[in-house]
C-alpha cells in the first residue's frame, strides 16, 4: 500500500466513492470537465458510481445520453478537440466494440495526424471483469485492445486510493485515456487521504514485497494475487505482488527489476489470455530479466472462451487464489 | 438530378440582395482556386510526384464555397476524404496543402496526415477524415462544446451521400436535435458511393432520414453557389441563434473518378452523363454566366482572377516540390500530446 503522511487524515472509501470524489473534485477545479453517458445523471449509472454529481453540477455537465456508444464517444472527441475535457461513460467494457472507430481511428490518431496541432484530452470510463453472472456480452475485459493502439493510454486501478489518484491524472491528461474499473470492486474499501493528490501514469505499485516469485497482477487480479501470496506464505514461498496500474504507459523497469530479484514471474490478468496483456508483460520480463530467470515466465489470463453464464462454468474462466498459488508453486519447483 | 421528395429550394431576394459584387467575386475566386488546385493534384499524380492517391473535388466546388462563405473564421468545419475543397474554402493556404500532399515538412500536418487528413486549427478546420461519416461525431461534439462554452460558434459537417450508410451519423443527429446543437450537416450527393450509384445503396429518400429526427432539412442545387450560400447562410444564422441543427442536401456531381486513379468509369456511369453535367452544370461556368449576363462583372475581371490564381497555384506547387521531407526523428513524435 502506498504511504500516506501521518499528519493527513485518511478515510475508508469504497472504490465507487473514490471515483465519484475524483470526478467531483476535477469538475469543481476545471469548468471544462463534463460527463456524458447513458444513465449518468439522476440514475448515477447502474453501479451508482456517479450518485449526487448531477445535483451538484447540473444536467449541462452531467449529460444523460441516448444508448449510442459510438455517438457519445465521437461527441466527446469533438468537444475535447475544441476546448473541453469530457469524461465519457461506457457502461460496460463490452460496449467498447461499438465505439471502436471513434477511439481507434479518430481519438487515438488526431494528435499525430494533425502534426501535433489538435489534441483529444478525454477520458473514457468503462468497466471490466467477469464472475458477476452477466454472461458473454457483459463480462469481458477488453483493455488489451486499447493498450495495443498508439495514441491511447490505459489505466486499470485496483484500489480506491489508486482509482482516485489515477482518475484525476487521467482527467488532466492531454490525451485520450481509457479507464477500466472492475464492476465487482466498486464496493471494495480502502484508505484514501482527505487531502488532494494525484498518481502518475506509468508507475507500478508494489502491493506486497517478496523474494521468491513475482506475481504481476492487474485490476481485480491484484486481490487474487494478494490472496495467493498468503497461501504461498503458508508453504514458505515469498511472493512479491506488483500492480502496473497502467498498461500504457507501462512501467517496464519495476517489473523487470522485481523479476531479476525473485528470478520467477507469473502474470495474471482478467483479459483473454490469447494475445493479451499477459503476453505483453511476460515478453517484457522475458526480454528484460532473461539471464536472471530460473523458470519460464508464466501467464494466466481469462480462459479463451466467451464468458459463460452458469456460475459452475463462469468461475472456471478466471484465475483464483488457488489456481494462481498452484501455478506459482510449480514455477518454484514445489508443486 | 438526385431524387428526393424534397424539392430544391430557390432563394431570391432578400437573402441574396445584400451580397455585394466583391463577395460574389470572392466566391468565384475560391471556386476557381479549388478547381486549379485539384487539376494540379491530378498532374502531380500523373507525373508520379505525389505518393499515394487523392480524391478530387472537381465539380463540387460550389458546395464547399457556398457553405464556408456563410461561416465565420472561428466557426468549425469537419471534412472528408474528398476534402481539399473544404480546406481551401475555409481559408487554408495552397502551398502548405500541396506540401502535405507530398508528405513534406512544411505541410499542414508536417507530412504526417496527407491528402485525407489535413487539419488547420487556425481556420477552424478540425480535419479531413478517411472514414466515411467518421467526422460526424467530432462535428457534433464541437457543436456541443460551442454550446457549453457559450462561444456562439457554428459547425459545418461535410459528408457525401455515402455517409448515410453509417450508423454514427444517425446517433449524433439524434443528439444534435435533442439538444439543439449549432451544427449544419452538409450532405453532398454526388450520386456515387465510390463506384456504386447511390440508389442501389439507399432505401427511401435521402431527405427523409434527417427529418425523422426532427432536423430541419433543405435541398439545394449544389452547382449554384448562390443557392448554396443563401441556404447555408440562413441555416447557419438559425443555428447561431440557438434554434438547432439543420441538414443541407446539395445535389452535385463528381466530375472525375472516386480518386485520381479511377480513370475508366464506364462500368458504373456513362460518358454521356459526365459530359452533360460538365456542359450544363459546371459551377464555375454557371457563376461566370450569372456574373457576366447580369453585367456585374466583365470578362477582364474574371480573367484577372484566373490569372492570379493560376500564378499562386504554380508557385504553391513549386514550393511543395522544393520543400524538404520531415526529419526521420519525427516518426515517433506527437504520438502523445
Amino acid at each position: 500500500m502506498p504511504e500516506v503522511g501521518q499528519a493527513v487524515g485518511v478515510r475508508e472509501l469504497t472504490l465507487a466513492q473514490a471515483i465519484n470524489e475524483a470526478l467531483a473534485e476535477e469538475m469543481r477545479r476545471d469548468p471544462r470537465v463534463f460527463i456524458i453517458g447513458e444513465d449518468v445523471a439522476e440514475a448515477g449509472t447502474p453501479f451508482k458510481v456517479l450518485k449526487g454529481l448531477v445535483e451538484e453540477f447540473g444536467p449541462e455537465r452531467v449529460i444523460d445520453s441516448p444508448i449510442s456508444e459510438a455517438g457519445i464517444t465521437g461527441i466527446g472527441l469533438g468537444a475535447a478537440m475544441t476546448g473541453m475535457h469530457p469524461v465519457v461513460d461506457i457502461m460496460f467494457g463490452d460496449f467498447l466494440t461499438l465505439a471502436m472507430d471513434q477511439l481507434v481511428n479518430q481519438a487515438a490518431k488526431v494528435h499525430y495526424m494533425s502534426g501535433g496541432k489538435l489534441k483529444a484530452p478525454m477520458v473514457i470510463r468503462t468497466t471490466l471483469g467477469a464472475t458477476r453472472r452477466s454472461a458473454a456480452q457483459h463480462s469481458q475485459s477488453l483493455h488489451a485492445w486499447l493498450s495495443h493502439v498508439p495514441g491511447l493510454k490505459v489505466a486499470l486501478p485496483a484500489t480506491p486510493y489508486d482509482a482516485k489518484g489515477l482518475l484525476k491524472t487521467a482527467i488532466r491528461d492531454e490525451n485520450p485515456v481509457v479507464f477500466f474499473e472492475d464492476k465487482l470492486m466498486y464496493q471494495q474499501k480502502g484508505p484514501v487521504p482527505v487531502e488532494e493528490y494525484t498518481l502518475p501514469f506509468g508507475v507500478a505499485d508494489i502491493k506486497r514485497q517478496g523474494s521468491d516469485i513475482t506475481l504481476v497482477a492487474t485490476s481485480s487480479m491484484v486481490y487474487v494475487a494478494l490472496e495467493a501470496a498468503e497461501l504461498l506464505a503458508e508453504d514458505a514461498i515469498s511472493a512479491e505482488v506488483i500492480d502496473p496500474r497502467t498498461t500504457f504507459p507501462l512501467d517496464k523497469a519495476t517489473l523487470i527489476a522485481s523479476a531479476k530479484k525473485t528470478s520467477r514471474a507469473l502474470v495474471i490478468d482478467e483479459g483473454y489470455e490469447r494475445y493479451g496483456v499477459t503476453a505483453e508483460i511476460a515478453s517484457v520480463i522475458a526480454e528484460g530479466a532473461f539471464y536472471s530467470l530460473d523458470a519460464p515466465v508464466k501467464r494466466m489470463g481469462a480462459m479463451d472462451v466467451p464468458i459463460p453464464f452458469s456460475p459452475a462454468l463462469e468461475d472456471l474462466t478466471v484465475a483464483t487464489p488457488h489456481t494462481v498459488a498452484a501455478a506459482a508453486r510449480a514455477l518454484c519447483g514445489k508443486a | 438530378m438526385a431524387e428526393s421528395d424534397l424539392k430544391p429550394a430557390v432563394h431570391e431576394a432578400p437573402e441574396l440582395a445584400d451580397v455585394g459584387i466583391e463577395q460574389w467575386l470572392q466566391m468565384y475566386q475560391q471556386m476557381f482556386r479549388i478547381r486549379s488546385f485539384e487539376e494540379q493534384v491530378n498532374q502531380l499524380y500523373l507525373t508520379a510526384k505525389m505518393p499515394g492517391l487523392a480524391h478530387l473535388y472537381i465539380g463540387q466546388e460550389a458546395v464547399a464555397v457556398g457553405v464556408c462563405e456563410a461561416l465565420r473564421r472561428d466557426d468549425y468545419i469537419t471534412s472528408t476524404h474528398r476534402g481539399h475543397g473544404h480546406c481551401i474554402a475555409k481559408g487554408a493556404s495552397t502551398d502548405r496543402m500541396y506540401a502535405e500532399l507530398l508528405g513534406k515538412a512544411p505541410g499542414y500536418c508536417g507530412g504526417k496526415g496527407g491528402s485525407m487528413h489535413i487539419a488547420d486549427q487556425e481556420t477552424g478546420n478540425l480535419g479531413a477524415n478517411a472514414i466515411v461519416g467518421g467526422s460526424a461525431g467530432i462535428a457534433t461534439g464541437a457543436a456541443l462544446s460551442a454550446k457549453l462554452r457559450g462561444s456562439n460558434q457554428v459547425v459545418a459537417c461535410f459528408f457525401g451521400e455515402g455517409a448515410l450508410g453509417q450508423g454514427l451519423l444517425y446517433e449524433v443527429m439524434n443528439m444534435a436535435s435533442l439538444w439543439r446543437l449549432p451544427v449544419l450537416y452538409v450532405c453532398e450527393n454526388n450520386l456515387y458511393n465510390e463506384y456504386t450509384r447511390y440508389q442501389e445503396t439507399t432505401a427511401g429518400t435521402l431527405a427523409d432520414r434527417p427529418q425523422a429526427f426532427g432536423v430541419l432539412t433543405e435541398r439545394v442545387d449544389g452547382q449554384d453557389v448562390r443557392q448554396v450560400y443563401a441556404a447555408a447562410g440562413r441555416l447557419v444564422a438559425r443555428a447561431r441563434r440557438g434554434e438547432g441543427p439543420a441538414f443541407l442536401l446539395c445535389d452535385t456531381y463528381r466530375f472525375l473518378g472516386h480518386h485520381v486513379g479511377d480513370i475508366d468509369r464506364t462500368y458504373y456511369r456513362s460518358r454521356e452523363e459526365e459530359q452533360t453535367w460538365r456542359a450544363e452544370k459546371d459551377p464555375l461556368k454557371l457563376m461566370a454566366s450569372w456574373l457576366l449576363d447580369g453585367g456585374q462583372a466583365d470578362q477582364t475581371i474574371l480573367a484577372q482572377i484566373e490569372t492570379d490564381v493560376r500564378g499562386e497555384i504554380g508557385s504553391a506547387v513549386q514550393f511543395a516540390l522544393a520543400a524538404p521531407y520531415p526529419d526521420q526523428r519525427e516518426v515517433d513524435q506527437q504520438v502523445y500530446a
